[in-house]
């Protein structure tokens, strides 16, 4: 029975905890990038570097209240400051759709040329967030690290595997959850969030029946920026911020976005644990799970590992390709590619 | 009347930079990762270098007065292509007389067969330390003063062994300077009789190493081998290993000894080994005196970047030519003895000692002593986590 325990709580802490955290941030990440594609119709290659400008901003804010004494309590200040910094991140969208994007859209240009601008936009971004807050590794957690440390769990438990749930692992789950059922809430039963999907589902049937699409697209862009932020900050948390990697995190969001279904928000999530979790999964050894489980004279002397972790990055991309040959659409229902 | 003046001022630079050839001004590329995973520790390497050319121009004394000036191009660290065009504009647009560069060891192979070997330049670099850059074809105009890995393999094993470990686990960044330790470190431990687990190679600038430490964690392992970069997937795998409890302490090889290690761990990994290129010749303290508060002189191979520098400019002036083809075959001469032993700040001695005929055996900042082809025999500086500090165990 211990056995059998020890096994779990392993393929908890190594696979399930980190895929469960993992997932949630990419699933806010490509739910950015779906809503994007959905209602503005183009793939917001920027939407990496509008991550990393949403934790930025939160850092300075972060660091702002730490200056001035305000805590909050067992959980980062960070989660305090968010609000703020969605608001600066989705001021800085406003402006840059202001003064780039509104222009293409008024020349009618092709989507492709959106995705051309996009990446300028990218650069740009990526430019000012080094420039203004250092290229280097920040970290900027506070509060208590661990509901439970792999330590006090072996203590506790007496098992010999231990399972650590980080407190930023914690959060993001639970933010995750919250941000995706207001997102629901809003998109299905507000009058701006109907008319937003029907902006997305017929263009001109939505400007025949009188939706202004200035305001459908400023709403877009404020939501776009709310979850850019949210999700460059939990990733920040969780790991540490680094302006350099959230320019890599862009593959595995679109990966996620694309074989959800691209324009579908459903879609965005179940991709997001899709990709995560074929990444941690397929290159986990089960060496140790299985030498808990099978008796002795069965355990295995190899690592009994499916892939090398070299191939983790391949491993979402195979499925990537296989879900456009099978169903360009993404598993939900999205607008192929 | 517009274009007569264009035309007069376009004559105008062409004869002044007619004229400013001569012995007025050397260029010297200075080639590093500006941006990309060792971004953090290129901007105290390039001050270094600067220094020493700011020193020998200062003194006056190079080839009867030639100034030096630096021209910094972007090496990314990783993208050989991006590395390989600023190599190019250095040599073609800005005419530099030899190239201290590049860091990283897989762009610094590219610089060299692509580049330096098609146009003669000399390239000293102070970081790229892969043991397959010892036996490339250089026509003799590559040099290091870095040492290769195959001795901090030997090293690392020698640390490990006297420490009690018998069984480890190795992960490395997946280029030539990961693989190229990895695999020294792997031969030289299990030739002494220890075990690797498993060797498991991770991308840099990922989002999320889980899977790699799964991986590493299921193999086990009394410490956990990280020959990685701190400002990159290193750090997120130690992250990453400590927050699932999978190690409490590791060995870090030299592209994971930087400030930033102690800040961002502490006493996380308290107990934890490494070594780094470092010796404790008296250049150390020199070069730390010399540099003051401008830049932080113990950074990971700036002393290094700053003898890369001094070596080339010291070579011109024992050949009494800033040509590379001219004074390539001088840097072994006044990197080695015989001659007066030269230090950080000696720079201007050095070079009248060379002006006058006599001969120097140049020291530097880190005990260069050139073997093997071109480069650094290699002297390494033992750490370990103490207090959440990198503190010093000895030098081997």
């Amino acid at each position: 029975m211990t056995d059998f325990l020890n096994a779990l709580v392993a393929l908890t802490n190594f696979v399930i905890v980190p895929g469960m955290a993992y997932g949630a941030q990419l699933a806010l990440g490509a739910l950015g990038v779906t809503l994007i594609y959905g209602i503005l119709r183009f793939s917001n290659f920027a939407h990496g570097d509008t991550m990393a400008f949403g934790a930025m901003a939160t850092i300075f804010i972060t660091w702002t209240f730490q200056a001035w004494g305000i805590s909050f309590g067992p959980l980062p200040t960070a989660i305090l400051a968010l609000p703020f910094a969605i608001m600066i991140t989705a001021l800085v969208l406003l402006g840059t759709d202001r003064v780039v994007y509104r222009f293409y859209r008024r020349q009618k240009s092709d989507p492709v040329i959106l995705v051309i601008v996009s990446m300028g936009v990218m650069f740009i971004m990526n430019g000012i967030v080094r420039f203004m807050i250092g290229v280097g590794d920040i970290r900027f957690s506070d509060g208590e690290r661990f509901i439970i440390s792999a330590r006090d769990f072996k203590a506790a438990t007496g098992l010999k595997e231990g399972l650590a749930i980080k407190t930023t692992q914690g959060i993001t789950i639970v933010t995750a959850i919250i941000v995706v059922a207001i997102l629901f809430w809003f998109l299905n039963k507000t009058r701006t969030g109907k008319s937003m999907r029907a902006f997305s589902d017929n263009e001109d049937l939505a400007l025949l029946s009188g939706i202004n699409p200035e305001r459908v697209v400023m709403v877009t862009w404020i939501i776009v920026g709310a979850l850019a932020t949210v999700a460059g900050t939990l990733y920040g948390l969780d790991k540490s911020f680094k302006p350099f990697v959230y320019l890599q995190l862009l593959l595995p969001i679109f990966a996620a976005a694309i074989v959800g279904g691209l324009g579908n928000p459903l879609g965005a999530i179940v991709g997001g644990f899709i990709i995560a979790f074929a990444e941690v999964t397929i290159t986990y050894p089960l060496k140790k799970v299985l030498g808990y489980l099978l008796p002795e004279s069965l355990e295995p002397d190899g690592l009994v590992q499916l892939l090398s972790t070299d191939y983790k990055f391949a491993v979402s991309f195979v499925i990537l390709l296989i879900v456009l040959l099978v169903k360009p659409t993404g598993i939900f229902k999205g607008q192929s590619v | 009347m517009k274009k007569l003046m264009m035309a007069s001022a376009a004559t105008a630079l062409m004869a002044s930079g007619a004229f400013a050839d001569g012995h007025s001004e050397i260029k010297m590329g200075v080639i590093l990762g500006f941006t990309g995973p060792i971004e953090s520790l290129t901007p105290p390497m390039a001050d270094g270098a600067e220094l020493a050319m700011k020193e020998v121009t200062d003194s006056g004394l190079l080839l009867g007065g030639s100034s030096v000036t630096s021209v910094r191009a972007d090496s990314t660290c990783i993208d050989a292509g991006a590395a390989t065009a600023a190599a190019e504009r250095l040599v073609s647009a800005d005419g530099v007389k030899g190239i201290m560069g590049a860091d990283c060891s897989g762009v610094t192979g590219a610089i060299l067969s692509n580049v330096a070997l098609a146009n003669g330049m000399v390239m000293i670099s102070p970081s790229a330390t892969s043991p397959a850059l010892s036996s490339p074809d250089d026509n003799g105009l590559f040099f290091r003063t870095a040492p290769s890995d195959a001795r901090q393999g030997v090293v690392m094993t020698e640390v490990l062994m006297e420490e009690g470990i018998m069984e480890v686990a190795v992960t490395y960044t997946n280029n030539d300077y990961g693989k190229g330790l990895a695999d020294s470190f792997q031969a030289a431990f299990e030739a002494a009789g220890g075990t690797v687990t498993i060797s498991a190679a991770h991308e840099d600038g990922k989002a999320d190493y889980s899977a790699e430490v799964g991986a590493l964690a299921a193999a086990g392992g009394e410490r956990l081998v990280v020959a990685g970069y701190v400002d990159q997937g290193g750090a997120g795998i130690v992250r990453s290993a400590l927050d699932t409890g999978a190690f409490d302490t590791f060995h870090f090889p030299d592209g994971m000894i930087g400030a930033s290690l102690s800040e961002q761990f502490g006493d996380e990994i308290e107990g934890s080994t490494g070594q780094v290129p470092g010796t404790d010749s008296p250049g150390v303290a020199a070069f730390a005196e010399l540099v003051g508060d401008a830049f932080d002189a113990t950074s990971p191979f700036t002393p290094e970047s700053y003898d890369a520098a001094a070596l080339i400019m010291l070579a011109m002036q024992a050949a009494g030519s800033a040509e590379p083809a001219d004074y390539v075959s001088k840097i072994e001469m006044v990197a080695n003895a015989p001659g007066e032993q030269i230090f950080p700040g000696e720079l201007a001695k050095a070079l009248q000692i060379l002006a006058d005929g006599g001969d120097i055996d140049y020291v530097g900042a880190s005990a260069v002593e050139l073997v093997n082809g071109g480069e650094s025999a290699g002297n390494y500086r033992q750490i370990v986590i103490e207090g959440g500090e990198i503190s010093t165990v000895k030098f081997r």
